[in-house]
C-alpha cells in the first residue's frame, strides 16, 4: 500500500499545470483531489513518474447561474455540491448523488471535475452529466474546447480529453420550471460503487408534456451509458403508468452489466429497471412541484 | 438480580465504571507494536505468491539488492540452512514460513526483503524477480478427495491423499436409527464460509536480538503471548533461543477476534532476520496482507435432525466437510481439533446425537484461525438454530413454541449433553421469553399474517443458543501440552494501592477495568487504586491468553481466589492490630472487625501498611497473592435473539426492522463493558450474516481481498441493538459469572438467516447460506418462481 516512486509538482494556475504537462511528458497525470489516482498508486496499478496537483488552482471552485447556464468549477468538491444552497434548491439530483458517493472525507477532498475525467463508468457523477445534458470545458494547449457530454466518454479510463487538457468548468442548462431530476444507485453497504445507478432529469410543459429528458446509468457498461432509447419514447409524450414500465424494461434491456461480485447479470438489470421507474417517478415529482 | 456490593466509588461487580483504558485509546495515546521504534532499527515487507499453487522456478535477488537501502532478500533457502523453513502448528501439522520450492496458496509468503525503511522495503519487493510455474489448484474441498486430486502434501510422511483427520462424537448407530424412525427428518447442507476477522490493527512484530546478552525481546501483536513463548522456545531451541532469554511483550492491541493467535509465518522471519543481523526488525502486515490470509469457519456441514410429528426432538446428526486450506493450523486444545463443535446439539433435550467431521487439503490459506466464534460453536449453532426453524416451518409450529417443547428445562442443569458437556446453568425459557416480550413478538406475529396476505415478505427469526466458553479444565484442556489454566498475581503495597498481573492479554475487552472491579469487589480497594498489567512475559504470571471468552472464566476467577487468599492473610493481621483472636475477625467490603463490635475494624489499607510495618510475629511479611485457576468446569453463557425483517421482493433488499438480544452471562462485572461487547459481537454477527464471506474464483485466487470488496458492516448497515439480559450465575465460578464476549457473534447470524428465510418461506425457499445478499436472494426468488 506503498506508490512507487514518482515527483510532486504543484501548479498554481492553469497556464502553470498545462506548461507543466507539457515540460514533464507523457509520465505526467494531473491529480486533484486524488481519491481514485492516490489508491491505484497506492496499490501500484498506476505507477505515474510525475504528478502535477491542480487542487490548489485558484478560481476553479464555484457553483453560480449564468445566462441559461449552471456553471460549476471543475475543484468544487463533492461535499460543496452536497452543501449548497443553489443546488439543493434547484438541482436536488446533485444531493440524491453525491449522498450516496464515498463517505464525507472522501467527499471533502473529491472533485467533481476529477470524478468526471477520471472516465470510470462506476463514478456518480458521469451518469448525472449524461441525464443533465452537461457540456465539458476544457483548457489545453491549444486553448479553451468545449466537449459535448454525448462525446466526452470514449472507453474504460478513457475520455475526449487530450494530453495536457485539463477539465476546467461544467455547464449544465439551468433548470426550467416543471423539471426535476433524481439519482439513486444501488450499493452493497455505504461507501460502496454502485451495484448500478440511474440519474433522470425530466422537463414538463404546462400540460404535462414530456419536453425533455435525460437518463444516465452507472456501472452497468464499461462506459458511462445515456438511455437513448429511453429518452425517445418519453420526449414529446405525456408520460403515463404504461410508458414508465416500458421505460424501465428498455433500460434493462440497453444497459450492460457483466456478473461479478455485485450480483448477476440479471439481477443487475432488474435493478436498473426498478430504479430507472423509481428516479423517473422521483423526478416527475419534483417536476410537478 | 444482582444487587452491589460496593459503593460507586469502590467499584466492585455491577457497577458500570467508565473504562480506565480508554484515556490513552481516545486521546490516540495507545502504544501499538507499530508504535514501537528501536535504534537502529530495519523494516520487513513480505513478497506474496500470486498463484494458488505453482513451483517456485528461481528467485533473483539482484535487483532488490542494487536498491540503496535494501540490505537482504531472505529466502526459504536462507531458513532451510537453520532448518527453520517450516514450522508446527499447534495441533501437530507443518506450516512453510518460507518456501523452497513450492507455493501452495495465493499470498503466500515466498520471501522477505529487509531494507533501512519500509518505502525502500517495498520498492526492493517490487523488484525481487520470482518465476512461477503455476499448477491446477484445488479450490473445491469436495474434489480435494477425487481419485485424480494431486496430492497436495507429499511432505508429510504417509499422507497417500488430502484427508487430514476423521473425527466423531456421540453414537453413530443410535442416532441413525432414531433418525430412520422418526415421524419427520428434516434435512440440509449449511454452509460456513470463510470470513476475516478485519481487525483495525494488523499484526505485527518488532524482534530484536542482543548479540551480547543473546536476549530476544519481541514486541507481538499477540493475544497468547506467554505460550508463544514458549513455542518459539520448542521450534528455535536448536539455533540458541532458549526460553528465558526470550521476552514477549504484548502492547496494546487493536482487536483480535482470535487473528492474533497463531504464529504466522512473518513473525518468525522477522524473529529469525534480527536473530542472524543482530537489529531489531520490524514487520508490520498491510491491510491486503490481513485481509488475504487469517480467515475463519469454512464448514460445509450436513445436518439432519428428527422429530415426532408434534415437534418432540429426537436427534440430530451433522456430518461436516472442513476446508483446512493447506495446512491444519487450527488454534484449537489438542484434544479438540474441532474446537467445541460437539455443543451442537443446542439448548434442547434429546436423546441421541451424533457429530463427524473430515478435514481436507486445499489450495488457500492455513485454516482454523478463529473469528470470536468460541472454538467452532458459531458453527455448531449455526446448524441447530437453523435446523430447529426449518423443523418448525416443516411441521407448521411456531419455533418460538417449538423451542420452548424442546428446551433443557432450569431444574435439568446440571445437564448431560449427549455428544459429552455437562452444562453449567441456565433458564432458556425466562430468556426467551424475555426477548419475546421486548420485542412484542404476538403483535409481530400478527402483522407477519396481515403481510402475508397482502403478498408482502416480512419474517421473525429466532435464536436460543448455548455457548461453551472458558477452556479449560486440566484434564482435557491443553495447548502443545500446557494445561489453558490461568492466572492473577496481585502486589497490594504499603500506601494500600495494588498492582494485578495477569496471563491473559486485552485486545479492547476492558481487562483493566473488569479485573480491578473484581479486586475491588473481593478487597474493598477502589478500582482506581488497581492498576492492571498483562502481556509481558518477563513480569506477568504464565497463562494462555484470551480468546475464545476465556478471561473472566479463567483469569476473572484466579483474581477473586488470589484476592480471597489475602483477605485469609489479612484477616490474621487485623487480628493481631485489633488484639484479638482470628475467629474473633469479620469481613466486610473493605474491612476487618471484631465481630460484636463493629467500632473496632480496621480497612484494608491499615492492614495493607501493616503487613509492610507490623505483622505479626512470625508472619512472612508483604502482601501479595498468586493464582493460577485450573476450572472445573467450562460455562455455558446463553442467550435468545428475535430479529424481525422485511424482504423486497423487486430488489431482494433487506431490510432489518428489529434485533433483541438478550443475554444470560452470569453475574455481571460491568454491565456497561458488557453492553458493549455486545453490541460489537451483534455487529460482527450482521457481517457474517449479511454481508462479509471471502470469495475464490476457479484458480484460488481471492476475489475480495480489498475493504472495498470485503464488505465489513458499519454503523450504517446496523440495526439499533436491543439488548437485556437474564442472570443465572455460574455455580462453580467464583463469582458467579460466564464468559459473554462471542455470544452474540454466535448468537446474531442463525437470527437473522431464520429471519430472512421465514420472510421467503411463502414463495418456497427453505434454506439460503449466508451471507445472504439483496442479490443472492433475488436470484433465489427468481428459481423460486420459475418452480412454481
Amino acid at each position: 500500500m506503498i506508490p512507487a516512486n514518482f515527483n510532486y509538482h504543484k501548479a498554481t494556475t492553469l497556464k502553470e499545470a498545462i506548461a507543466l504537462s507539457q515540460e514533464l511528458g507523457e509520465e505526467a497525470k494531473y491529480m486533484s483531489g486524488g481519491h481514485s489516482l492516490l489508491p491505484m498508486m497506492k496499490l501500484r496499478f498506476a505507477t505515474p513518474e510525475h504528478i502535477i496537483d491542480i487542487s490548489k488552482i485558484n478560481g476553479l471552485s464555484y457553483i453560480k447561474e449564468e445566462g441559461d447556464l449552471l456553471k460549476i468549477g471543475a475543484l468544487t468538491t463533492q461535499s460543496e455540491l452536497e452543501h449548497n444552497d443553489l443546488l439543493k434548491k434547484s438541482y436536488p439530483i446533485f444531493g440524491d448523488a453525491v449522498w450516496l458517493t464515498a463517505d464525507p472525507s472522501v467527499r471533502n477532498f473529491g472533485t467533481i471535475g476529477g470524478n468526471i475525467a477520471h472516465g470510470d463508468a462506476a463514478n456518480d457523477q458521469p451518469a448525472l452529466m449524461l441525464a443533465l445534458r452537461a457540456t465539458i470545458i476544457a483548457e489545453g494547449v491549444d486553448g479553451k474546447k468545449s466537449i459535448s457530454i454525448d462525446d466526452f466518454f470514449h472507453g474504460f479510463y478513457m475520455t475526449a480529453l487530450e494530453f495536457g487538457d485539463i477539465l476546467t468548468e461544467i455547464q449544465i442548462p439551468k433548470t426550467k420550471k416543471n423539471s426535476g431530476g433524481a439519482y439513486h444507485k444501488v450499493e452493497r453497504k455505504v461507501g460502496d460503487y454502485a451495484t448500478a445507478g440511474v440519474a433522470v432529469h425530466v422537463e414538463l410543459d404546462d400540460d404535462g408534456i414530456c419536453q425533455e429528458i435525460g437518463i444516465g446509468l452507472t456501472n452497468v457498461s464499461a462506459v458511462p451509458m445515456r438511455l437513448e432509447r429511453g429518452e425517445e419514447i418519453l420526449r414529446g409524450k405525456k408520460i403515463t403508468d404504461d410508458l414508465i414500465e416500458q421505460l424501465g424494461v428498455i433500460a434493462s434491456e440497453d444497459c450492460e452489466p457483466e456478473s461479478d461480485l455485485r450480483g448477476s447479470e440479471a439481477y443487475k438489470r432488474s435493478i436498473v429497471n426498478t430504479i430507472t421507474k423509481r428516479m423517473l417517478n422521483k423526478a416527475l415529482e419534483r417536476a410537478r412541484k | 438480580m444482582f444487587k452491589c456490593k460496593t459503593s460507586p466509588e469502590v467499584g466492585g461487580m455491577g457497577h458500570s465504571v467508565k473504562r480506565k483504558e480508554d484515556a490513552r485509546f481516545l486521546h490516540g495515546k495507545g502504544k501499538y507494536t507499530d508504535d514501537v521504534k528501536l535504534p537502529g532499527m530495519l523494516h520487513m515487507v513480505i513478497v506474496r505468491s500470486p498463484y494458488a499453487y505453482a513451483k517456485i522456478l528461481s528467485i533473483n535477488k539482484e535487483k532488490a539488492l542494487a536498491i540503496d537501502g535494501v540490505l537482504a532478500v531472505i529466502t526459504g533457502e536462507d531458513l532451510a540452512q537453520y532448518n527453520l523453513h517450516w514450522m508446527p502448528t499447534l495441533l501437530s501439522d507443518s506450516q512453510m514460513v518460507l518456501p523452497t520450492d513450492t507455493v501452495m496458496h495465493q499470498s503466500q509468503e515466498v520471501c522477505a526483503v529487509i531494507a533501512t525503511d519500509r518505502y525502500i522495503a517495498v520498492d526492493g519487493a517490487e523488484a525481487v524477480d520470482v518465476q512461477y510455474e503455476p499448477m491446477k489448484a484445488i479450490v473445491n474441498p469436495f474434489k480435494a478427495l477425487d481419485e485424480d486430486a494431486p496430492l497436495l502434501r507429499p511432505d508429510k510422511e504417509g499422507q497417500k491423499d488430502n484427508h487430514i483427520y476423521h473425527w466423531e462424537r456421540g453414537e453413530r448407530e443410535k442416532t441413525d436409527a432414531a433418525i430412520a424412525a422418526a415421524d419427520v427428518v428434516v434435512k440440509e447442507r449449511i454452509h460456513l464460509p470463510r470470513i476475516h476477522v478485519a481487525s483495525i490493527e494488523t499484526c505485527g512484530v518488532v524482534a530484536s536480538y542482543d548479540k551480547d546478552t543473546e536476549k530476544m525481546l519481541i514486541y507481538l501483536t499477540s493475544q497468547a503471548p506467554h505460550a508463544i513463548r514458549t513455542i518459539l522456545a520448542l521450534v528455535a531451541g536448536h539455533v540458541g533461543l532458549s526460553e528465558e532469554k526470550i521476552r514477549i511483550i504484548a502492547p496494546d492491541i487493536g482487536g483480535g477476534f482470535g487473528g492474533k493467535v497463531p504464529v504466522y509465518p512473518g513473525y518468525v522471519i522477522a524473529i529469525a532476520a534480527s536473530f542472524l543481523i543482530g537489529k531489531p526488525v520490524k514487520w508490520i502486515e498491510d491491510r491486503s496482507e490481513n485481509l488475504v490470509n487469517g480467515f475463519a469457519r469454512d464448514y460445509h456441514m450436513d445436518c439432519e435432525l428428527a422429530a415426532t410429528k408434534d415437534g418432540k426432538i429426537q436427534a440430530f446428526k451433522v456430518s461436516t466437510l472442513a476446508d483446512h486450506g493447506y495446512t491444519d493450523s487450527s488454534a484449537n486444545p489438542s484434544k479438540y481439533p474441532t474446537g467445541m463443535f460437539s455443543i451442537c446439539t443446542g439448548s434442547y433435550d434429546y436423546e441421541h446425537a451424533f457429530a463427524e467431521l473430515d478435514a481436507v487439503y486445499t489450495n488457500k490459506a492455513p485454516g482454523g484461525v478463529a473469528y470470536r466464534c468460541s472454538f467452532r460453536v458459531t458453527e455448531a449453532v449455526h446448524a441447530i438454530e437453523r435446523m430447529v426453524d426449518k423443523l418448525a416451518a416443516e411441521i407448521g409450529k411456531d419455533p418460538a413454541q417449538l423451542r420452548f417443547e424442546n428446551f433443557i428445562k432450569k431444574e435439568d442443569f446440571p445437564y448431560a449433553s449427549p455428544l459429552g458437556w455437562s452444562y453449567d446453568s441456565g433458564d432458556y425459557k425466562q430468556t426467551l421469553e424475555k426477548a419475546m416480550d421486548m420485542i412484542g413478538y404476538a403483535d409481530y406475529k400478527k402483522e407477519q399474517a396481515e403481510k402475508r396476505a397482502q403478498g408482502k415478505l416480512m419474517g421473525i427469526g429466532i435464536c436460543t443458543f448455548t455457548e461453551v466458553v472458558g477452556a479449560g479444565p486440566s484434564k482435557d484442556f491443553d495447548i502443545l501440552g500446557i494445561k489453558m489454566f490461568d492466572s492473577a498475581e496481585i502486589r497490594v503495597h504499603p500506601t494500600g494501592k495494588a498492582l494485578a498481573r495477569f496471563g491473559t492479554k486485552s485486545q479492547g475487552q476492558g481487562h483493566e477495568t473488569t479485573y480491578a472491579q473484581i479486586l475491588a469487589e473481593e478487597l474493598g480497594i477502589p478500582y482506581t487504586d488497581i492498576e492492571i498489567d498483562e502481556g509481558d512475559t518477563d513480569t506477568a504470571p504464565y497463562g494462555l491468553g484470551t480468546y475464545a471468552s476465556r478471561s473472566t472464566p479463567t483469569a476473572g476467577a484466579a483474581a477473586a481466589i488470589a484476592a480471597r487468599k489475602l483477605r485469609d492473610k489479612g484477616k490474621k493481621i487485623a487480628a493481631h492490630l485489633l488484639e484479638v483472636s482470628e475467629e474473633d475477625i469479620e469481613w466486610e467490603v473493605g474491612k476487618y472487625f471484631v465481630k460484636g463490635a463493629p467500632e473496632k475494624s480496621k480497612t484494608i489499607q491499615d492492614v495493607a501498611f501493616a503487613a509492610y510495618t507490623n505483622f505479626p510475629e512470625g508472619m512472612e511479611p508483604g502482601f501479595e497473592a498468586t493464582h493460577y485457576y485450573d476450572p472445573p468446569n467450562l460455562t455455558f453463557p446463553n442467550g435468545a435473539y428475535i430479529c424481525v425483517v422485511e424482504v423486497e421482493e423487486e430488489t431482494g433488499a433487506i431490510d432489518v426492522k428489529r434485533f433483541v438480544a438478550i443475554d444470560d452471562c452470569g453475574n455481571i462485572i460491568n454491565p456497561m463493558i458488557v453492553e458493549g461487547q455486545i453490541h460489537g459481537g451483534l455487529t460482527q454477527g450482521i457481517a457474517p450474516a449479511m454481508y462479509e464471506g471471502i470469495v475464490y474464483d476457479d484458480e484460488g485466487n481471492v476475489l475480495n481481498g480489498t475493504l472495498m470488496d470485503y464488505l465489513v458492516p458499519t454503523a450504517v448497515e446496523s440495526p439499533h441493538w436491543e439488548t437485556g439480559h437474564t442472570i443465572t450465575p455460574s455455580p462453580h465460578h467464583p463469582l458467579g459469572a460466564k464468559g459473554v464476549a462471542e455470544s452474540p457473534t454466535v448468537g446474531a447470524p442463525p437470527a437473522i438467516a431464520n429471519a430472512i428465510i421465514d420472510a421467503l418461506y411463502p414463495l418456497g425457499i427453505k434454506h439460503l447460506d449466508i451471507p445472504i445478499t439483496p442479490d443472492k436472494v433475488w436470484d433465489a426468488i427468481q428459481v423460486a418462481k420459475a418452480k412454481a
